[in-house]
């Protein structure tokens, strides 16, 4: 099939940005995006012109790495998939399709489609583990049992991907589903129970310091998020900043 | 002494570890402030050592050339860790875990780390549950197993198909705790270029900043490098676009040796290439062999009626299907190690009988699965008389629990419901077991140098059991470095902080920049991409599944060709002083074009069939085994490790012979 494609080109944070026009033909409707963008990228270092920059890494949709956000949505548009996991079967000959940077004012645009989440990184730093050396000594892994129902909820929160599209669909820029992951994970698990109290505050603090828009329930972080990290997650994370801020 | 110590410690196999561990030096609380350790890489290996010496004081700087540690390729690690916990009681034991280890890599490994591998893994679950990693567990709370290739036993712990994942994310914690103590200085989006020798010992690195492309310095005490495998020296494998032997490779110049590069794993269950523009290949965990079946038809009229779309696999009854690994392999059946899956399919698709447009793919059928799993839910259930509707949909619902995301992942690439309609797989460059050299410490050649995770070659052989790559990085990271590299660093404790403003950084630095604006000068015709598909053809031809002297001689003077028409003509746009991708992918490609002659090299070097490595010339005549591959222990049971002098081809043999006093050398048989 052949496309056309309207790109956001931005030389460095400096520059202003702008959206660019390309024609690609011949493509595969078994091609990964990503491959339809090596096929254009080819394309225009041929001619002598600087490809497009975007992240990358595992194509396999679960480093977190791509991030774009095709047609007005983040990872396009098929739903419960990144990126790179999305194939050219879902668009069709003669289709324009436009693609920009996840957009956030907590996630600044570093080249072309290429953002900056280190926000997300120091988030993490302010809470997201249990403080536990390594020692050799740590007590047997099945010494504390864990309800299966429990350890399986867990899980779901845990296979967040940190890849930012909750922010990216999100109207206020919102971090909320991230970090409810995240806090859900340890919440839901004894291990995590000791630290409960500074983890939720610290973490939440960071995420405003960050300049992450306010919850206000709207659910498309839900919709856009590609590992389908639940509303709930939200939810378990405001008991969890009340009951913190309770106990002081 | 030949220049090859391996450091093995004297007394019994099952105490060595301890013994040395008592006995080793050690860096008192105070001194380790003063200490500085450069980590390159934050993978499973990179990550929980970063973590762990940090944790023990020292002062860490972790390296990464993604945004983030959590990024890694670790991440991608579907189905599971091995330790010898027992807990399924099934007759597990370090004992055993060390000999699975050894068998499946051939008997090309070093029995004192393997052991040590072993003998560690228990702790590693234990470390990952406090940390909050959630493995999957049972109804009563306690952990699940699941069962690997090569094998008797169940001692796979899993989280759903997001092993690596949940491992690195524990490390990646560990690790953020310290960054936010100030223990850990966190270099993201950074490429090591180079290692910086100061009167024979490592004491730092050029790296270049992949945002800004600014060139850097950076010194230490000692520098690990935990940068993963070499994969992507074929071009497609199911490695991460960005996984490279950059570091590696450097270091291997500045006089690291390099062991067995031509030990590469080429795993059975990948989804088959589609076209041209292919940029990856996807995995399909082995974990799906656990209750997959693997066939192609009986008969060539089948095979041809369905590449015409005239018959669905599903037509085919048991009777016109060839379960060739059940066939030829009765006791291991779908469960034998993955180098010998991989050339029994190869092995049915050159005959003819792949079953697809390209004719390179075989089937995984979960039918028979389904259908055991939909009776016994049934029976669980107390229905009675269930409809055969009723017992797909109860089997299909525990497949689902079990490997959904992998189910979804072979859906979406593929477009075809696994569920319904076998999946279609073929063996792809997975693993690569040759790397740096290192000795017990896992120290490298050079004073200081540390390699550890897949980085290095140490101990899985020849062919890598499945879940074992996980719980050799952690292994190293978490419980081996963080005393061995102790014992070297209680020497330096009078050093003092090592300057970066002497000639050694300048002159690395120098031909590191001098090496970047060749290529950006250079105004060539072809991409880097270009260049790194004709390696990888080469690469897949002529040293892949299968090797004889002939191709690999070819291989050798081609890749020599690629190589120089590389340099004259590479075109690599944009600017050094800014966010470069292609230029990113020059170097790592250079490296990879003299990697893939010295791989070549050894391979024709290696006139034996072991592990992953299939020689032609060396296969057994007669008998139960004939047609299988025929080791040559009289002459060939020693590391390979080259020494760099130049060019690849000029690279120095040194033999590290490998030495079993606790397992007796035999013929690797899964009859
Ligand atoms: C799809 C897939 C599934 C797998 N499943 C399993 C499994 O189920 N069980 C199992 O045991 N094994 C599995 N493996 C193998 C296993 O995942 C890897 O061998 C292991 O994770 C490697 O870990 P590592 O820490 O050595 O390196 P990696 O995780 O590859 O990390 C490399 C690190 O080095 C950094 N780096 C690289 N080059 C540079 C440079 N020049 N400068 C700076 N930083 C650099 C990277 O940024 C990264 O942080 C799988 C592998 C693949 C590909
Ligand atoms: S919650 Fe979902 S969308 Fe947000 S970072 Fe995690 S995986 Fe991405
Ligand atoms: S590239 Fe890793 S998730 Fe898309």
């Amino acid at each position: 099939m052949n496309l056309t494609l309207k790109i956001w080109r931005q030389n460095g944070s400096q520059d202003k940005g702008r959206m660019v026009d390309y024609q690609v033909s011949d493509i595969s409707k078994d091609m990964s995006f990503l491959e339809m963008m090596d096929v254009l990228n080819e394309q225009i270092i041929n001619k002598g012109e600087e490809p497009v920059a975007f992240d990358h890494d595992c194509r396999e949709g679960i480093c977190g790495m791509c991030s774009m956000h095709i047609n007005g949505e983040a990872h396009g548009p098929d739903k419960g998939i990144t990126t790179c996991q999305l194939h050219m079967r879902s668009f069709k000959d003669g289709d324009t399709i436009t693609i920009e940077p996840f957009r956030a004012k907590a996630f600044p645009v570093i080249k072309d489609l290429v953002v900056d989440r280190s926000s997300f990184e120091r988030i993490q730093q302010a809470g997201g583990y249990i403080s536990v050396n390594t020692s050799g000594n740590t007590q047997d892994a099945n010494a504390i049992p864990i309800d299966k129902h429990a350890a399986d909820k867990a899980m779901d929160a845990a296979t967040c991907i940190g890849c930012g599209a909750c922010v990216a669909s999100c109207k206020n820029a919102s971090a909320m589903l991230f970090v409810g992951a995240k806090v859900s994970q340890y919440a839901l698990l004894p291990q995590g129970q000791v630290e409960a109290v500074d983890r939720v505050k610290n973490m939440v603090a960071q995420m405003d310091l960050e300049g992450f828009g306010n919850c206000t329930n709207t659910g498309a972080c839900e919709v856009e998020c590609p590992k389908g990290i639940s509303l709930e997650n939200i939810a378990r994370l405001n008991r969890e900043y009340f009951k913190a801020n309770v106990k002081g | 002494m030949s220049v090859l110590d391996s450091k093995v410690p004297e007394g019994p196999l099952k105490d060595k570890w301890t013994n040395y561990k008592d006995k080793i030096n050690l860096v008192n609380p105070a001194n380790k402030r003063s200490i500085d350790i450069i980590v390159v890489g934050t993978g499973l290996a990179g990550g929980s050592a970063a973590a762990t010496l940090a944790e023990l004081g020292y002062n860490v700087k972790a390296f990464c050339y993604q945004d983030s540690p959590r990024r890694a390729h670790s991440i991608a690690a579907q189905g599971g860790i091995n330790a010898a916990k027992n807990y399924q009681g099934d007759g597990d034991s370090t004992f055993r875990l060390f000999y699975d280890t050894v068998k499946g890599g051939d008997y090309r490994s070093r029995e004192a780390n393997v052991y040590r591998l072993a003998e560690v893994s228990a702790n590693i679950i234990d470390q990952c549950v406090a940390q909050g990693v959630p493995f999957a567990r049972d109804y009563g709370g306690l952990l699940d197993n699941r069962s690997f290739g090569g094998v008797l036993v169940s001692r796979t712990f899993y989280a759903k198909g997001q092993t690596g994942q949940q491992l690195l994310l524990g490390a990646y914690s560990a690790m953020n705790r310290q960054i936010a103590r100030g223990k850990i200085e966190m270099h993201n989006r950074h490429e090591m270029l180079d290692v910086v020798k100061i009167d024979g010992k490592a004491r730092g690195i050029i790296a270049r900043n992949l945002v800004t492309g600014e060139i850097e310095r950076h010194s230490a005490h000692a520098v690990v490098i935990a940068t993963g495998g070499y994969g992507n020296v074929y071009f497609l494998s199911t490695n991460a676009m960005g996984s490279n032997a950059t570091a590696a490779w450097k270091i291997h110049k500045k006089g690291a040796f390099f062991a067995n590069p031509c030990y590469t794993q080429i795993h059975p269950t990948c989804i088959p290439r589609s076209g041209d523009y292919q940029s990856k290949l996807t995995l399909m965990s082995e974990s799906l062999r656990n209750d997959g079946r693997i066939w192609v038809p009986k008969k060539m009229e089948d095979v041809l009626a369905i590449r015409e779309g005239r018959k669905k696999p599903t037509d085919l009854s048991e009777e016109e299907r060839d379960y060739y690994l059940e066939r030829r392999y009765p006791a291991f059946g779908n469960l034998v190690p993955r180098d010998v899956a991989s050339r029994a399919a190869k092995e049915r698709c050159d005959a003819g009988y792949g079953v697809n447009a390209t004719g390179e793919a075989v089937y995984l059928d979960f039918q028979s699965a389904i259908e055991r799993y939909g009776n016994e839910q049934a029976k669980l259930h107390g229905l009675t008389n269930p409809s055969k509707e009723k017992i797909t949909e109860l089997g299909e619902e525990i497949v689902r629990a079990k490997y959904g995301n992998l189910f979804q992942m072979y859906e979406k690439i593929v477009d075809e419901n696994p569920y319904k309609t076998p999946m279609m797989i073929y063996p792809a460059t997975h693993y690569t077991m040759g790397g740096i050299w290192v000795d017990y410490n896992l120290m490298t050649t050079v004073e200081g140098l540390y390699c550890i995770g897949e980085a290095n070659f140490s101990d899985h052989g020849a062919n890598r059991l499945g879940a074992s790559a996980l719980m050799q990085g952690l292994a190293d990271g978490y419980f081996i470095l963080p005393y061995t590299i102790g014992d070297y660093l209680s020497h330096e404790i009078r050093t003092g902080k090592i300057p970066t403003d002497t000639p050694e950084f300048d002159e690395a630095e120098k031909a590191v920049k001098d090496r970047i604006n060749a290529f950006i000068n250079n105004k060539g015709t072809h991409s880097v991409d270009y260049f790194h598909k004709k390696l990888g053809k080469v690469m897949w031809d002529k040293c892949g599944m299968s090797r004889n002297a002939t191709d690999l001689k070819k291989a050798i003077s081609e890749i020599k060709e690629i190589r120089e028409e590389f340099y004259k003509s590479v075109k690599v746009p944009g600017r050094a002083d800014e966010m470069n991708p292609e230029l990113e992918k020059a170097g790592r490609v250079a490296d990879f074009l003299e990697l893939g002659e010295l791989f070549a090299k050894d391979a024709l070097m290696r006139e034996e069939s072991c592990g992953g490595h299939f020689r032609e010339e060396s296969v057994e005549l007669e008998g139960e085994q004939k047609g299988e591959a025929k080791r040559n222990d009289a002459e060939f049971a020693f590391v390979a490790a080259w020494e760099y002098k130049g060019e690849p081809s000029d690279a120095v043999l040194h033999k590290e012979e490998l030495e079993f006093k606790d397992i007796e050398l035999k013929q690797r048989s899964y009859k």
